[in-house]
């Protein structure tokens, strides 16, 4: 699913097979204060609808903060997100999910003492529909929408061999397992943007590489975009499209993996200034 | 069937042992009934009544995660209109199981309107506030009922505060009378009774843990901020939790009163929240036959021992002390998880 990236006037680039559809993501001159402290600023992008796009910079550069601000976990100070063309200045946390954006944290955060699909049911609860009445008399619609939870449950468990584990509890999985469990509990909430913190963080190379695959498996089976934060550029230059990059707060560089390459402002943010000898 | 059986889950199992065990301590107290001693019978039925107390404020505390220190108000409530309810209709219904079975669901619905009302603001705030506020409700709660005086007559129920102007009309009753409390109760209340409400305390509790809003309540314990991000409506999922444990609360409340000739609102005080507090805190966080283990228990001791009843307050916190030492205590937690199985509970960072 490779296409060409073509620019859109916010200044991002996304894939052409997406152009003619509106974006599932726009974000315009978005900004965050905290005390004195600009943590983002002037913060534009536009995600293609079925885009695996990539958010990179140096440690503190504020790409997390981004994942809050879209996930309104932080209110931004500035600025204005459309989800699918519409405006999120008045929804929570839980509405923005509820309006299609689902994420896993740099931190994981599971619901340790709940079993591994218990963990992912949750993330299916806003499309269950039985009331707690038909909970204490275990009516059928009980029964039918708890069936249906646990199909689907053990078929997205399934995208990365995790059916096996549905019983465990998900505070004593390993940690590799722990950051993929956060994926499936993201998707069972059926997002059309996936937001991945750090997804590859304390996995060995041969975990990152299924996991590259993955999110590709994940992006052409539900036909949603993903924007990922990720510090293995091998991962990132691999799987993204369009990729923006931050530094202090300030997008320094968007485009192709290849142009954000060969940019001399991105090099100098990695490498820092080059000293003369 | 054996098969069936091995593929319930771990909590499913556990939680038929709950019942099962229930049914068989009733059955053996029954079979028993000739040869206990009439102090003894008398425990019965508040041995019961803090069983789903201690229950349901471990749905509170245990599966939601929130800390209650006015379970008692909640108990309180029930009492007081549960038997209100009970004897005005006295001369309606003749059939007293059934008097009671109303007195409860009266009892419950009001514990659970107070619970409603308190959750309103407290449930939709992020700190620890459900804990204050609970004591002072447990306070407020005592004090109405000291100075609450209810009559009935002819006419229909009346109602005043401070003192007594009900004005009843000849052949009236006076129901509730300030700080003497209700008075002449017609003791309906039965071991049978008691078990019944344990049942359905478990069969609620149960039901409810294990279904999506459970589920729910459990994630926003865990994890609160991970819970909103797939989209939990945390405030309603609180709720339902919270009322529920104070429904279930206003009906042990019922129960209760309705062994008792006289019932008074100092018996519902602050000692009595955290007595139930011990018994979750003691039967373990989230285990519901832990919780009835250890109020069975702890309500007996003091009765088996009664020349020390004295100290009974100055044991308790003596043991909560210990508990909560031994639970922090991080070689012990390990061990005591060793030998039980249960999880330790630690906050995601
Ligand atoms: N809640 C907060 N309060 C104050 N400062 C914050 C807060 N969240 C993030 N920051 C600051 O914002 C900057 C960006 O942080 P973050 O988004 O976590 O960076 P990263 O790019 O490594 O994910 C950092 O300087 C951090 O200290
Ligand atoms: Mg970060």
């Amino acid at each position: 699913m490779l296409s060409k990236l073509v620019p859109v006037p916010s200044g991002s680039m996304i894939p052409d097979r997406d152009i003619d559809k509106r974006p599932i993501l726009e974000c315009v001159n978005l900004g965050i204060t905290f005390g004195g402290l600009k943590a983002v600023e002037d913060f534009n992008l536009t995600i293609g609808r079925t885009e695996i796009a990539g958010l990179i910079g140096p440690n503190g550069a504020g790409k997390t903060t981004v994942f809050n601000l879209l996930t309104k976990v932080y209110e931004p100070t500035k600025g204005t997100i459309l989800l699918d063309g519409t405006d999120t200045h008045s929804m929570d946390t839980a509405h923005v999910n509820r309006a299609g954006i689902a994420r896993t944290f740099q931190n994981i955060r599971l619901f340790q003492n709940l079993s591994v699909a218990d963990n992912v049911k949750v993330g299916m609860d806003t499309q269950m529909h039985y009331n707690m009445f038909s909970s204490l008399f275990r009516l059928p619609d009980y029964w039918k929408e708890e069936k249906t939870a646990r199909e689907r449950t053990l078929e997205l468990l399934s995208i990365f061999n995790m059916a096996d584990m549905a019983n465990v509890k998900a505070g004593s999985l390993p940690y590799g397992a722990q950051r993929r469990l956060e994926i499936v509990r993201a998707l069972a909430t059926n997002p059309s943007l996936l937001l991945l913190d750090e997804p590859a963080a304390g996995m060995n190379p041969s975990e990152t590489a299924e996991l590259m695959e993955n999110i590709r498996k994940i992006r052409d089976t539900f036909q949603i975009a993903v924007l990922l934060i990720e510090h293995d550029m091998s991962l990132v230059m691999n799987i993204c499209e369009g990729i923006c990059v931050l530094n202090f707060g300030r997008v320094i560089a968007k485009g192709s993996p290849a142009d954000i390459q060969a940019n001399p402002a991105v090099i100098e943010a990695y490498l820092g200034k080059k000293k003369e000898a | 069937m054996a098969n069936k059986l091995k593929t319930l889950s771990k909590t499913s199992r556990r939680n038929y042992l709950t019942y099962v065990l229930v049914i068989l301590a009733y059955l053996v107290l029954q079979l028993l009934s000739g040869s206990l001693s009439s102090s003894l019978k008398g425990m019965l039925v508040p041995i019961c009544a803090y069983v789903v107390m201690a229950i349901s404020l471990n749905l509170t505390v245990g599966i939601l995660g929130e800390l209650s220190l006015g379970h008692a108000g909640f108990m309180s409530v029930g009492a007081f209109t549960g038997v209100t309810a009970a004897v005005a209709l006295q001369g309606v219904i003749p059939i007293a199981p059934l008097r009671l079975a109303i007195g409860m669901v009266v009892g419950a619905a009001f514990a659970a309107l107070a619970g409603f009302l308190i959750g309103i603001p407290v449930l939709r705030l992020k700190g620890d506030y459900l804990a204050i506020v609970t004591l002072a409700f447990g306070e407020i709660i005592k004090s109405i009922f000291n100075n609450l005086y209810v009559g009935m007559d002819g006419n229909g129920l009346h109602f005043s505060l401070l003192s007594d102007s009900t004005d009843l009309a000849e052949g009236g009753k006076l129901i509730i009378g300030g700080p003497m409390g209700i008075g002449g109760i017609q003791k309906i209340s039965t071991f049978t009774a008691g078990f019944l409400l344990v049942m359905i305390t478990l069969v609620v509790v149960f039901n409810l843990v294990n279904s999506r809003s459970g589920r729910a309540i459990m994630a926003i314990r865990d994890n609160r901020i991970a819970a909103e991000s797939v989209g939990v409506n945390i405030t309603k999922y609180k709720m339902m939790a919270f009322v529920t444990s104070a429904a279930l609360a206003g009906s042990a409340g019922t129960l209760f009163a309705m062994n008792y000739s006289t019932i008074v609102a100092n018996k519902f005080d602050f000692n009595t929240s955290i007595l139930v507090l011990v018994f979750v805190v003691l039967g373990g966080q989230g285990n519901m036959l832990g919780s009835i283990v250890a109020a069975a228990a702890l309500t007996i001791l003091p009765e088996a021992l009664r020349q020390f009843a004295d100290y009974r307050m100055l044991v308790y916190a003596i043991v909560l002390i210990l508990v909560m030492l031994a639970t922090n205590n991080p070689s012990f937690k390990s061990f005591w998880s060793r030998i039980t199985g249960k999880r330790d509970k630690k906050e995601a960072a």
